[in-house]
């Protein structure tokens, strides 16, 4: 256990280089795995189902065998340790609390395998932080869903792992103490300073939490940044759809004004919109065929005629087909001249009624909130799977 | 015993009649075949033994047997016969924690081992029922053979003295019970092994257990149910086995069956017999009751 007892207090990075998990009926789960995870991060590995996000995680706590690649922490080589000799805990996706034993016993159970003598103050302090205080003596059978999963969550806070790993530790949370457990493991991440890989497939979980977040599909991670990142500029088609919901219109490059920090010109059904170099994730030569993206948000509209505040890419022609009031906002789905249809979501700033359809309008968006995706990748990839 | 209770209703109620009368019935209906047959095979039975370790122990086939409450009966079948009641006592505790080692390996391996093989390595527990117990307990006398292989290896490694044997000893017949009782012990356990989810083992690795401290704190805690019926399935019959010490062993290793079995059949001292019978059944029940409340199984089962 010696890795334990050297771990330095403050943490170290956590490195998983060519990771790769192939089960032995050769289904490939986890293909090439490269993550840098800085010490004290809350990161999010997030993902549709079945895309080898448990399977990262078994990997990472040593539960399942690493078929090529490595993982570090700091630099410690832990790919072929023991489980019991990695700085790391694990909230199970299905609990997996001790029946037989006390809750207090389940939560002190690893701390008394280390050796701790007094494990009385520490388990009373963790049971009070998770409220569970009251259940101290009952049976894992004799609580609810959620207490159990705070229990689950008690029984690996309480060692102070270096890195902690939780796979989607609120699932069968209701969306109420869902949001409340959401701010309290952030609250527990920040005091306590641990590296958090909070495994889940629920993009606000994992917007609202995490510092970074990994979007991982089919055992490759797709894009990694921060929540801002990752939905302002995209990088793949799935992306785009997975995390929130984008319009996506084929075009091809025209050419590149400027340098590194110019723009790319891109011709979009007869009309020329101009997207920043370091939002276009495509070859950028003249003629290339790529995906303009631009989220609902972004997209402006007017009765034609009218102008609209925003300079840049602008086209004429379009009809709206369908609105709804919902609220905070108004949604659109507007028809383009060229037949596609985009949606656009218009805060209800009160500035203006509820456009009818079958309006005549004008569709407008910044270019800085414009990006360019490879045409290669599916436009529909990621669609229906959050 | 089969404890079958009729459903309970939690709230008395006064509504007579109507179909929650009905439904209280229908739970006294259902036992009632059990019933009949306890009454039939078990109390009546039960009662005839006592009847007969209370007749007069003067008493013959020619003269007839009389309840006298004759309650020396028992002191003198124990002052007799105490010897083979411990004996016998000391014989299935032996076993019983042979079988508990072996067979607990073997559940073990068979739950969480043997893969595909699983079925088949649990009929092969249950194969040797196909032959009768006698015939088994004899191929065992065979083998135990002074002039067997078994004894010659030994003879020739030296463990034997050229001139010892296995059969007739304590050894042959202790060996016998283990053998005869395995799949008893096999059987619960492995039922409880196999519950126990694969899961709890990784948390508890995760949670800084080495194999060795998951299995004393996880799997071993997870598997006492199976445990204490194992036991209770190999121990019980055990101790009132009387064919491998009568098989295997010689007078010497005389365990309480063969004696009743004497004097019920050869002596026809039934007033005797009885008494040694009721005694073996106080002890059985008064250990019984004692183990379960130790175990604490009440809460696991
Ligand atoms: N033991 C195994 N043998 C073969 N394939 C497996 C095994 N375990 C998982 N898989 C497959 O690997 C893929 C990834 O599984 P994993 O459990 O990592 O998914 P996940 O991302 O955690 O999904 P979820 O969000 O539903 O929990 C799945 O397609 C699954 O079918
Ligand atoms: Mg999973």
């Amino acid at each position: 256990m010696s890795s334990v007892a050297d771990a330095p207090a403050g943490g170290r990075d956590l490195c998983l280089t060519g990771l790769r998990k192939e089960y032995p009926n050769g289904f490939v789960a986890v293909q090439s795995l490269d993550l840098e995870i800085p010490r004290g991060s809350f990161f999010a590995l997030l993902g549709p189902s079945g895309c080898g996000k448990t399977t990262t995680l078994r990997m990472v706590a040593g539960l399942e065998t690493v078929t090529a690649g490595s993982i570090t922490i700091g630099d410690q080589d832990i790919t072929h340790e023991k489980p019991y000799r990695r700085p790391v805990n694990t909230v199970f996706q299905n609990y997996a609390l001790f029946p037989h034993l006390s809750i207090s016993e389940n939560v002190a159970f690893g701390m008394r395998r280390r050796g701790v003598k007094d494990v009385k103050g520490p388990v009373a302090d963790i049971l009070e932080l998770t409220e569970l205080t009251e259940q101290a003596n009952k049976r894992p059978a004799q609580l609810s869903g959620g207490q159990q999963q705070r229990v689950a969550l008690a029984r690996a806070l309480i060692n102070r792992p270096e890195v902690l790993l939780l796979d989607e530790p609120l699932g069968a949370l209701d969306l109420k103490l869902r949001r409340a457990m959401q701010l309290e493991l952030k609250r527990i991440q920040t005091e306590v300073g641990l590296t958090f890989v909070h495994v889940t497939h629920d993009q606000e979980e994992a917007m609202t939490m995490a510092d970074t977040i990994a979007v991982m599909n089919a055992g490759v991670i797709e894009q990694l940044g921060s929540p801002t990142e990752l939905y302002e500029n995209p990088a793949t088609t799935f992306v785009a759809n997975f995390l929130g919901q984008s319009n996506l219109i084929g075009g091809s490059v025209v050419g590149v004004e400027g340098g590194a920090d110019g723009q790319v010109k891109v011709d979009m059904e007869g009309t020329v919109v101009s997207i920043p170099v370091e939002r276009a994730h495509t070859a950028n030569t003249v003629g290339t065929k790529g995906w303009v993206g631009v989220r609902p948000e972004k997209v402006l509209i007017a009765p034609a005629g009218e102008p609209i505040d925003a300079p840049g890419n602008h086209m004429t022609g379009a009809v709206i087909v369908d609105s709804s009031f919902i609220g905070v906002s108004t949604q659109y789905v507007v028809r383009m001249p060229w037949g596609r249809e985009m949606l656009a979501f218009e805060q209800n700033t009160g500035a203006r009624g509820v456009l009818a359809p079958g309006t005549k309008v004008d569709v407008s968006w910044r270019p800085e909130f414009a990006f360019l995706l490879d045409s290669s990748q599916d436009i529909d990839a990621g669609l229906g799977e959050a | 015993m089969v404890a079958l209770t009729p459903e309970t209703d939690p709230t008395p109620d006064a509504v007579a009649g109507g179909p929650r009368q009905r439904r209280k019935l229908t739970g006294y209906w259902l036992i009632l075949p059990t019933a009949v047959w306890l009454g039939l095979f078990f109390v009546v039975p039960f009662y005839s033994l006592l009847a007969t370790s209370l007749f007069d122990p003067d008493g013959s086939v020619l003269t007839g047997y009389d309840v006298t409450y004759h309650f020396a009966n028992f002191g003198h079948a124990l002052s007799e016969y105490w010897q083979p009641m411990v004996r016998s006592l000391w014989y299935a505790a032996l076993a019983t924690a042979f079988c508990l080692v072996l067979g607990y390996v073997l559940a073990y391996a068979i739950a969480f081992r043997a893969g595909r093989w699983k079925n088949l390595m649990l009929v092969l527990v249950v194969a040797p029922f196909f032959t009768s117990f006698l015939i088994r307990t004899l191929s065992w006398k065979l083998i135990l053979g002074d002039n067997g292989w078994v004894v010659d290896a030994l003879q020739t490694v030296h463990i034997l003295g050229s001139d010892n044997r296995l059969l007739a000893t304590p050894i042959a017949v202790v060996a016998g019970l283990t053998y005869n009782f395995l799949p008893f012990m096999v059987l619960p356990l492995y039922a409880s092994l196999e519950k126990i989810d694969g899961r709890l083992i990784e948390a508890a690795s995760d949670l800084y257990a080495s194999p060795s401290r998951a299995f004393f704190k996880v799997t071993w805690p997870l598997s006492l149910p199976g445990v204490v019926g194992g036991t209770l399935l190999t121990f019980i019959p055990a101790t009132g086995d009387f064919i491998n010490a009568s098989l295997l062993g010689s007078p010497n290793q005389r365990m309480v069956g063969n004696v009743i079995q004497d004097l019920f059949t050869t002596t026809g001292d039934y007033a005797r017999a009885g008494a040694l019978s009721v005694i073996l059944m106080l002890i059985i029940l008064v250990l019984v009751l004692f183990y379960i409340r130790k175990a604490g199984t009440e809460e696991l089962l």
